[in-house]
């Protein structure tokens, strides 16, 4: 009964995301008020409606209700209870589910923080979001239903791939999805300005809080899904440009080029068209991503299964969608007057160069994951696009970016010049090159690419923290939270940064047979191996290395789990995580598969500074939340804040 | 030209790109086993376990082998189209059912002799077959999935056509379409059995 109950809010919410998706927009072309107030009713009754089949599959997944095909299909009566909740989304249909339902609590958010917006403006965002609601909701109907039975049930459930069960998995999706949902706002956003000619500081304005936050998810989700990949696979990488990772981490690119565009349309009026392209690619290369995962045409660890019907449902929306949005932009982007000038030493020069670089650097990420398709489609064989190809082709595009983040935030709007740029910068430059040549020698070898990664990451702490300092000399009190948070998130960029270099740089692995009593000394710390025991997990059982990191004390118990419901075990690797460095230990295979007592194949690994990148990741998305905290975006301040605009030069050093 | 419409271009030729690429499979790596001899086994028959059979018995014609146990829930996905193969008697249908017991989550191997494993198999394999149709002219068992790695199953169900000479022409993995059935392995027999 539940699961029908389920089905049933889908198809209703169907039909409200339909009324949601035509009338708004019809009301406000045509400024008929009642339309327009429906905007936001049916944006809550929607969200109501989703909110209840996600809670009724959830219900069915809690139940073991193996007459439900998606649950037989995911989980197991073993299966612990965290984990029967996680797999909700665990696979196609529900994580397609999870998807729909954030799309709604985005939706309810614009409807519930968009007050101070003109009233047809916001009945445009909803009713646009309520167009893509409807798509994806025909295609939950249509192609993925969760709630499909199994007539006669099944006894037991397959269970959840054991890869999956883990907490990263409980998080890490739905931090993920928010990311990518949440663009729809920023594109929702585009596409109303479009319809309605207002693409103007306001509408910049607007949109910034809302690109921030869903930009803030998905660098938190991407961050997950690289920490859960480096524990859980058991071999140490942290990341593998696999074709869903380049499918999240490309939204993530052009959504920090729109980022720092919106910042010259907001406070300059310019690059309008340019933006608004910007927030319609980062929202379609979210749909891209949703295509290549869930289509099949690509190979990767994380792939759904294939369904070719599926495939095709996904491209035509993805047609629909895109298409219909860029021959908007055809149409109105040429009555879009050129907005600010600006010499070719200004801000806007340097944001516009940071927009070009990570625009480019997406673009060859789209090449290297879609390489192999064109390929194939012109059947020409079958390849593979490795990490090779991409750290080719991507350091030599973030280089000068990153060069660029140490001197954006101290270039004045419209007009600067070199030597005003430099002054200030006159020092960090030596010390950073210093810094550079230096630090590698103490680490042990000097690697010309460690040395450049360094000499940026000090110069991007250096610079922000000269510009900290003049700020704080130029005024007196706090600076603006968004100035705050741009430095915070660009410090995070330096710390990511050289937690990159230096785990790429002196990182050690060794494998090594080892029988119980024997010790493995790697960079400087030594490790001993007592054995393994056998122990019982909920649903699996497994074999525990018992290993002592010597000198600390502390012990860890890498893990060998074999879950009876998947024919491959899983490596749990046994991480003693430190601020400059992990020890992590795997179990690779017994010497003598009949004699698990005796010696192992154990790998250790000495990763340098690899907290880092996750701490770098943690501190720009803290930047970002700081930033988006501004007292501009406030919802009381809206309205001041619009009518600043019609003054033209507003708070111009705002963020200096 | 208006420069605006070079975005809406560029994404034609990618949405171009992505609906060609959906026609291809990069899973179907080309197995290695196609255009190679079936791998010989002999198993006890699923019907009558005292007699075996083997792949060499099928010389002369083409036919098929599906790969599948009880415990596979995609295997019910597809059993309704073996079922119409075998009532239209246009090819011969083997099934090769994989380790019908081991593969399951529900036991515990240590604890199950070799005779009550044989038993066990035969009981499950039989009691499903009656509750949803025998499409098959035979079933062996495979209990500890040996012949299924030598015809490298990596998913069940799979299906594989054989021709007169005991060749593998094709292999299918996972649950049989009707697309695939009668685009792929339908005209592929009937060529084959001319």
């Amino acid at each position: 009964m539940i699961p029908e109950l389920g089905h049933f809010a889908l198809v209703a919410a169907l039909c409200v995301a339909l009324v949601q998706g035509v009338l708004p927009l019809a009301g406000a072309q045509r400024g008929h008020a009642g339309w327009i107030a429906l905007a936001r009713p049916a944006a809550g009754a929607m969200n109501l409606l989703l909110l209840t089949a996600f809670a009724c599959l959830t219900a069915a997944f809690v139940q073991n209700d193996f007459s439900v095909l998606y649950v037989a299909q995911h989980s197991n009566t073993r299966l612990p209870l965290p984990y029967r909740v996680a797999a909700v989304w665990g696979g196609h249909e529900g994580s397609l589910l999870l998807w729909v339902a954030l799309l709604g609590l985005w939706t309810l958010a614009v409807a519930v923080f968009s007050k101070a917006l003109p009233e047809a403006m916001t009945a445009r965002v909803i009713g646009v979001m309520g167009l893509v609601t409807a798509g994806f909701l025909l295609f939950v109907l249509a192609a993925s239903n969760p709630f499909e039975r199994l007539l006669p049930g099944a006894e037991e459930g397959r269970d959840l791939n054991p890869l999956l069960q883990d907490p990263g998995l409980v998080i890490h999706p739905p931090m993920l999805y928010m990311g990518y949902v949440g663009f729809s706002v920023a594109f929702a956003f585009a596409v109303a300005a479009l319809i309605s000619g207002r693409l103007d500081a306001a509408w910049a304005r607007w949109s910034r809080p809302w690109t921030l936050a869903a930009w803030i998810f998905l660098t938190l989700g991407i961050a997950l899904g690289s920490g859960w990949a480096y524990y859980e696979l058991g071999w140490g990488g942290w990341w593998f440009w696999d074709p869903v990772e380049n499918a999240s981490f490309m939204p993530w690119l052009i959504g920090t080029a729109l980022l720092h565009s919106l910042a010259v349309t907001e406070k300059r009026g310019g690059l309008r068209n340019w933006t608004v392209l910007l927030a319609i690619s980062a929202f379609s290369l979210s749909l891209l991503g949703t295509f290549l995962v869930r289509s099949g045409v690509l190979t990767s660890v994380h792939a759904f299964a294939a369904d070719p019907a599926r495939g095709v449902f996904i491209l035509v929306f993805l047609v629909a969608v895109v298409g219909a949005s860029l021959l908007l932009f055809a149409w109105r982007a040429p009555t879009v007057g050129p907005g600010g000038r600006f010499d070719l030493v200004s801000r806007e020069s340097l944001l516009l160069a940071n927009n070009a670089l990570l625009a480019v650097a997406c673009a060859t990420v789209l090449l290297g994951t879609l390489y192999p398709l064109a390929v194939d489609a012109l059947g020409a064989g079958k390849l593979s696009v490795g990490p090779p190809y991409f750290e080719t082709v991507f350091a030599p595009l973030m280089a000068p970016l990153l060069f660029l983040i140490g001197v954006g935030p101290l270039a004045r709007w419209k007009r600067d010049s070199v030597s005003t740029l430099a002054r200030p910068l006159y020092w960090a430059f030596p010390c950073a090159a210093a810094v550079g040549i230096a630090v590698p020698f103490l680490l042990g070898e000097w690697k010309p690419w460690v040395a450049l990664s360094l000499a940026l990451a000090a110069w991007i702490v250096l610079a922000g923290a000269l510009d900290a300092a003049r700020r704080s000399r130029a005024a007196a009190g706090w600076p603006p939270a968004a100035f705050l948070g741009m430095h915070l998130a660009h410090f995070g960029v330096a710390v990511f940064l050289a937690g990159v270099a230096i785990v790429n740089g002196y990182q050690q692995e060794k494998d090594v047979k080892m029988e119980a009593g024997d010790t493995v000394t790697l960079a400087g710390h030594t490790l001993r191996f007592n054995g393994v025991r056998q122990r019982q997990g909920p649903n699996y059982t497994a074999l525990a290395g018992d290993v002592d990191l010597l000198g600390g004390g502390r012990k860890l118990w890498p893990e060998k789990r074999f879950y009876p419901t998947s024919p491959m075990p899983m490596t749990e690797a046994a991480i003693d995580a430190g601020f400059l460095r992990d020890i992590y230990v795997s179990l690779g295979e017994p010497v003598d598969k009949a004699r698990p007592e005796g010696a192992w194949i154990v790998r250790v690994h000495f990763k340098p500074c690899i907290g880092w990148i996750w701490g770098g990741c943690a501190l720009m998305a803290l930047g970002g939340l700081l930033a988006a905290r501004d007292r501009r975006y406030r919802i009381g301040g809206r309205k001041k804040a619009m009518n600043h605009d019609k003054h033209g030069e507003h708070n111009e050093n705002l963020s200096r | 030209m208006n420069r605006f419409l070079w975005p809406l271009i560029g994404f034609a030729v990618l949405a171009a790109l992505l609906a060609a690429g959906l026609r291809l499979n990069p899973r179907e790596l080309p197995s290695p086993l196609v255009g190679k001899t079936a791998p010989d086994f002999a198993l006890p028959r699923l019907d009558t376990p005292e007699r075996n059979f083997s792949p060499g018995e099928m010389r002369g014609k083409a036919w098929l082998l599906n790969v599948w146990a009880t415990w596979c829930v995609s295997c019910r996905q597809e059993h309704p189209l073996l079922v119409e193969i075998a009532r239209s008697k246009t090819v011969a249908l083997v099934g090769l059912n994989y380790k019908e017991v081991r593969g399951d989550a529900a036991f515990d191997m240590d604890k199950i002799s070799a005779e009550t494993e044989r038993k066990l198999a035969a009981e499950r394999a039989d009691s499903w077959l009656d509750r949803h149709g025998n499409p098959y002219t035979l079933s062996v068992l495979d209990l500890d999935g040996r012949a299924g790695m030598d015809y490298g199953v990596y998913g069940v169900p799979e299906t594989y056509v054989i021709d007169k000479a005991g060749v593998i022409r094709f292999k299918h993995i996972g649950p049989v379409t009707p697309d695939v059935l009668s685009g792929k392995i339908l005209p592929l027999v009937a060529e084959l059995s001319k």
